[in-house]
């Protein structure tokens, strides 16, 4: 047999044991999450080995526990995922106010320093956030935002834009010049191009850049460590989340169920976008 | 007239993006300028509060820095965790990339499965890797003690060499996807015909990989490698949630962390951060002057 077909069918079944492996590594740790929040607390105990609980010892009191008020003798995990959608949700709506508009010019419109503030947003990236954060929480308490979800949304908006500022510039340029031309043309103003035609032509990439923004912002941690931590009733899921695993108290499996709670809704939110998502991020990488 | 348009052109450009600009300035520059001119100073929380930047200049806090084993040793750390878990991620990226390339069943659907480490809240996956990796009612030591024969269950997040290892294992299986994804976009924009005359000239598969795929692929693995190298460099939430920088997994922005909260040395902080911006500034300029001449191919 010849090396080409020796590599050829070696390759081939390597081929289906790499994407079986790949797929169950990725997998797994989230079936281990979604099972271990069925499990009573003592049944992982005694059987940490059985990852998947029999039928009858199911339990959904785990939810109800982690998701009950401090009062129901609960966790409070719905507040904080109230809290958390509301910095989302805000923080992904001003994303997108701010970035369409910039996003124009810089495709469009030559202006002093047009280079400048593209070099500038790339150049945010070379400090850790932990640098920038601590002078963040110090400025707001002065200005009386420290301890509070607007602060919080301000920080989010200003780590997301200039991932988001890149992907909606990309998409823009690959929208010809040409239709804005004839709308001038045609006498229409710089804010009507804007709103009649480069917003809705681009609307699709608008969408995943405020999926992108939304998911950064409910998932990140560190803002909301230095900002929230002392003020238990604003805490994000994340935060949360992770402040009850620091203690002893508060039984693992309970808190696999804060862990799916959330999981699920970016997991629902990626899987209804996850074309736009990814096709967004990789926007020019395949040009070289 | 074309002038006078020019000046619009110039006025509206900048009214745009001056809101962007501001909160960008405001939360991002304004707080980096503010690190290094606390970085010359020794300043704690009482100092700042009572006299903002206007404390006594000195060099001390460089001085501190730079003769600290231990920044020095986080410093190593950091350098470790972060070419692992770049050329890990990228690699296991790589393979992955070039295992869905052709068309099979579920090619879709699994492509979207696998990047769910990266998607996923940081936070609940390494809550649950914690669980997943504890000795005493982890699945992995339970299926190490009670299947492999271990002789005692690892505390893989507890103990000095595991540790650093586990978390960059985890750093890997989290970014992989984001090397994949990307490496997947630059794979079907390959032109298939080159390959096509490479296999009728009679090359075999990993020679076909390794002369002609992998050449058209280096300009994305060589943007990927800065990207994960400077994400890598400034990583503080997975190593934090993961260890919280015990046990040898104390990288710098996890000192830096340590500094503010544990000693509320802002001004030794801030050093710290500068020295290693500088370090990641050198290392960039380094690597951007090695790869220049094959971008510029």
């Amino acid at each position: 047999m010849s090396a080409v077909t020796v590599q050829g069918s070696v390759l081939r079944v390597l081929r289906v044991v790499v994407i079986v492996a790949f797929v169950l590594a990725t997998v797994l740790p989230f079936v281990y999450m979604l099972s271990l929040s069925f499990v009573r607390i003592d049944d992982l105990l005694r059987e940490p080995l059985r990852v998947l609980p029999a039928l009858d010892r199911i339990t959904t009191e785990t939810y109800r526990e982690v998701l009950a008020s401090e009062e129901d003798g609960g966790y409070g995990f719905a507040r904080f995922m109230r809290n958390s959608a509301v910095v989302a949700v805000s923080a992904s709506a001003l994303t997108v106010a701010l970035v369409v508009p910039a996003s124009y010019a810089l495709t469009r419109l030559r202006f002093a320093g047009r280079t400048q503030i593209s070099w500038l947003f790339l150049a945010v990236y070379l400090f850790p956030t932990i640098i920038i954060a601590v002078p963040v929480f110090v400025g707001f308490q002065v200005l009386g935002l420290g301890s509070s979800l607007v602060g919080l949304v301000i920080a989010y908006v200003a780590l997301t834009v200039p991932v988001s500022v890149h992907m909606l510039r990309n998409y823009l340029a690959g929208i010809p010049e040409s239709i804005d031309e004839a709308a001038v043309i045609d006498g229409a103003s710089r804010f009507q191009i804007l709103t009649r035609i480069t917003v809705p032509l681009a609307m699709p990439t608008i969408m995943s850049t405020a999926l992108y923004s939304f998911m950064i912002a409910w998932n990140e941690f560190l803002f909301a460590l230095l900002f929230l931590s002392a003020k238990q009733d604003l805490w994000t899921v994340s935060l949360g989340l992770t402040r009850l695993a620091d203690g002893q108290e508060v039984s693992k499996t309970v808190l696999m169920a804060g862990s799916v709670l959330l999981t699920v809704p970016i997991v629902i939110l990626y899987g209804i976008a996850e074309r736009a998502l990814t096709e967004g991020l990789t926007a020019g990488a395949d040009k070289g | 007239m074309a002038s006078k348009l020019r000046g619009f052109e110039n006025r509206d450009g900048i009214t745009l993006v001056a809101p962007v600009t501001l909160v960008v300035a405001a939360i991002i520059v304004v707080p980096i300028v503010w690190t290094v001119v606390l970085s010359f100073q020794d300043a704690r929380y009482v100092d700042v509060a009572r006299n903002g930047l206007f404390n006594e200049v000195t060099l001390e806090n460089y001085a501190n820095v730079l003769t600290a084993p231990a920044f020095w040793q986080s410093l190593l750390t950091t350098v470790e965790y972060s070419v692992a878990t770049t050329v890990g991620s990228i690699t296991v990226g790589l393979v992955a990339a070039l295992a869905f390339r052709d068309r099979f069943r579920f090619r879709a659907p699994l492509r979207a499965v696998m990047l769910l480490p990266y998607v996923a809240p940081v936070v609940a996956t390494t809550f649950v890797w914690q669980v997943a990796l504890n000795p005493q009612y982890g699945v992995v030591n339970a299926i190490g003690t009670q299947m492999l024969g271990w002789e005692h269950p690892v505390n893989f997040l507890a103990s000095a060499p595991t540790a650093l290892l586990t978390v960059i294992v985890y750093d890997i299986w989290r970014y992989f996807p984001f090397a994949f994804l990307f490496l997947g976009a630059a794979l079907t924009g390959l032109s298939r015909e080159i390959e096509e005359a490479a296999v009728v000239d009679g090359a075999t598969p990993l020679q076909k990989f390794w002369f002609v795929v992998l050449p058209q692929l280096l300009p994305t693995v060589a943007l990927l490698v800065l990207f994960r190298m400077v994400m890598a460099f400034n990583e503080f939430e997975d190593v934090y949630l993961l260890t919280g920088g015990a046990a040898g997994t104390q990288v710098a922005s996890v000192r830096v962390f340590e500094q503010l909260t544990g000693s509320s040395d802002i001004g030794g902080a801030s050093a710290t951060a500068a020295v290693m911006a500088v370090f990641l500034g050198v290392a960039l300029a380094f690597y951007l002057r090695l790869t220049a001449r094959q971008r510029e191919a």
